[in-house]
């Protein structure tokens, strides 16, 4: 026994200078492997991870206009944010854009999904190509398109008018009532199809046999959706809300070729304010902005957490999870 | 035994088809579910149709004559008009070369860095993953404000390089994950075998391995022409000052500022600049399907 022990030992004490010397040598002989990493390193390092450090960096400062550099001003920028009621609008105004459209996009795509997946449903392919299609458009030329089409005077509203759901033609667009709406209904058309093709992706992962193994057990449609298909989904599920989450906080694009924020700040998201604030007004705070992308930044990554946690919380509750 | 061996198929045969007979005939719901789909689908589609008949319409048409589809006459010149005299060629010549030069440099760093991180374990990989991984979700309008400050010390704003670098240079971690993915799977003996030629790691790259990579480079040059060409914050921001460096996502907006009342203009531009995304969609539908759905499966 002593033997062994001694003699692992040794093999262990032996083996710490030979991983050293190899550590050196591999970083010697793979030298050509940096080489390759080098665009990488440099492009993702100045245009990624410097942008991230450097955003905490200026949210610190006061930096009006152009300047060539800002001045540190410690907790100002946070403490002025706080008492900003713009500010305080557009958070909310995302966090709102995000809490229906997001769901609204999730589930419809899903209902989508499951039409286009039984066997029964013609023109599969068709279908699928159409509802695509919005989203390989550029979300900037969509949103000034959408500005005619729902236009008073545009097809919608006469559509709306001449269907006897609203009494007078309405703009939209320009309404603090409807700006919002508008902004969540167009990029729930445009988006909806890259989700459908994800919970398609997701649906092909369900084996056949399971659904065989329903209809013997003569479980309705619905049933067999919710007690057998649907918890199979529920990994694609935290996915799928996941990036569509993150799509919905970032809707510049669309929502400033749309309606610019307005009108009277009714559908400014808060990449708008930072937009506005870093570059379009007529004295531009860098460190302000930076603040408040900062925050932005924050939620993002907070939201991506509680989803991931409370989406798995809710996995365990599920009826038919544990079977 | 005739018996039984033409009557065992029969039952199996049956079961299969039991339950598909079951859903063939069109009951009410499947009516239903089928029109919806069909609602669902033209309203999808209508604001394409009603954009390519504005822009074959006057101005005036656009929205004087209720919902009828088809233009009086049709006038091209809306977008003659649009073409030159609002500077959509311009817009569009400066697209397709930050697209392409986007595309250029996503594909060589990408495949480079996946090959690397596929295929070989070097001091800082782990690190290297974390970090990439960390930087998955950030979202642009974080970014944006030091990007513009570096692009402007490196004295690149207003200028396409810069555009390219801001849209190619960062980001894009799916693309490097994609190769890492593709060339882990190969096998072993692509390298040894190069080896004995006498080739290099840069010519074991660059002759066996990148040209094998085709199936992951067609997925990445789809996914960084979409991002490219859509672009929208990052081009507005660099290009404020140059309306001759501006993309079409940009032009339009410049275009409904200068030429606010000039609709059917508007409209052809817009069909200008949806046009390419559409046909490359249309030809290569389903790559670009595949790649979305590959994309969310890793």
């Amino acid at each position: 026994m002593t033997f062994v022990s001694s003699d692992l030992t040794r093999s262990a004490r032996a083996d710490r200078p030979r991983t050293r010397q190899s550590f050196a040598r591999r970083l010697r002989e793979h030298w050509w492997v940096y080489l390759f990493l080098l665009p990488t390193l440099v492009g993702y390092g100045l245009y990624t991870v410097y942008p991230l450090l450097a955003s905490w960096v200026y949210a610190f400062m006061d930096w009006p206009g152009f300047a060539l550099a800002g001045t540190f001003n410690g907790l100002e920028n946070f403490v002025q944010l706080w008492n900003d009621p713009l500010f305080w609008n557009a958070f909310g105004k995302s966090l709102l854009f995000l809490v229906v459209a997001m769901p609204t996009r999730v589930v419809l795509a899903l209902l989508l999904a499951l039409w286009l997946n039984s066997r029964s449903t013609p023109f599969k392919g068709v279908f699928r190509t159409l509802f695509f299609l919005p989203v390989v458009t550029t979300g900037a030329i969509i949103g000034i398109v959408f500005t005619l089409l729902l236009d008073a005077q545009g097809p919608i509203s006469l559509a709306l008018v001449w269907a006897g759901i609203t009494d007078t033609p309405v703009n939209f667009v320009a309404h603090p009532d409807t700006s919002l709406w508008s902004g969540v209904a167009v990029w729930v058309w445009k988006w909806l199809g890259i989700t459908m093709i994800y919970w398609l992706a997701a649906l092909q992962t369900v084996p056949t046999d399971v659904h065989e193994a329903a209809q013997l057990d003569g479980a309705s449609g619905w049933q067999e959706f919710w007690r057998v298909t649907l918890p199979l989904l529920i990994p694609f599920l935290i996915i799928i809300t996941l990036i569509d989450t993150v799509s919905a906080l970032n809707v510049f694009d669309l929502m400033q070729t749309m309606t610019g924020g307005g009108p009277a700040f009714s559908s400014e998201v808060i990449e708008i304010f930072i937009y506005r604030t870093a570059f379009a007004a007529t004295t531009p705070q860098l460190g302000y902005a930076s603040a408040a992308a900062v925050l932005f930044g924050l939620l993002t990554v907070v939201l991506a957490i509680v989803q991931a946690f409370g989406i798995r919380a809710a996995r365990g509750m599920m009826p038919g999870g544990n079977s | 035994m005739t018996l039984t061996e033409t009557t065992v198929p029969t039952t199996r045969e049956a079961g299969k088809r039991a339950p598909r007979r079951r859903r063939r005939p069109w009951s009410v719901r499947r009516i239903a579910t089928f029109v919806l789909l069909v609602v669902m689908t033209l309203l999808w589609v209508y604001p394409f149709i009603w954009l390519v008949s504005a822009s074959l319409k006057q101005s005036s048409e656009i929205f004087g004559s209720g919902l009828t589809l088809i233009p009086e006459t049709f006038r091209w010149e809306n977008y003659v008009r649009a073409w030159t005299e609002a500077g959509f060629a311009q817009y569009f010549l400066n697209t397709v070369i930050i697209t392409v030069g986007a595309i250029v440099i996503v594909v060589v760093r990408s495949a480079l860095a996946g090959y690397v991180l596929g295929r070989y374990s070097f001091p800082g990989k782990k690190i290297l993953i974390g970090i990439f991984l960390v930087t998955f979700f950030l979202p642009e309008g974080y970014t944006i404000i030091p990007i513009t400050q570096l692009t402007d010390q490196l004295g690149l704003l207003n200028t396409h390089a810069g555009v390219i670098l801001g849209l190619g240079a960062g980001g894009h971690i799916a693309a490097t994950l994609l190769y890492a993915g593709f060339f882990r799977g190969l096998p072993k003996e692509l390298e040894e075998s190069a080896k004995l030629d006498g080739a290099g790691a840069f010519r074991t790259f660059f002759q066996v391995m990148l040209p094998l990579s085709w199936p992951i480079t067609a997925t990445v040059v789809i996914l960084t022409f979409l991002a490219a060409w859509n672009a929208y914050l990052l081009p507005l921001v660099f290009t404020l000052s140059n309306p001759d460096l501006q993309t079409l996502a940009i032009g339009m907006t410049s275009f409904v500022d200068d030429y606010g009342q000039d609709w059917s203009g508007m409209a052809a531009g817009a069909v200008i600049s949806l046009v390419p995304v559409v046909i490359v969609f249309v030809i290569l539908q389903k790559k670009f399907v595949d790649s979305i759905a590959g994309a969310v499966k890793q």
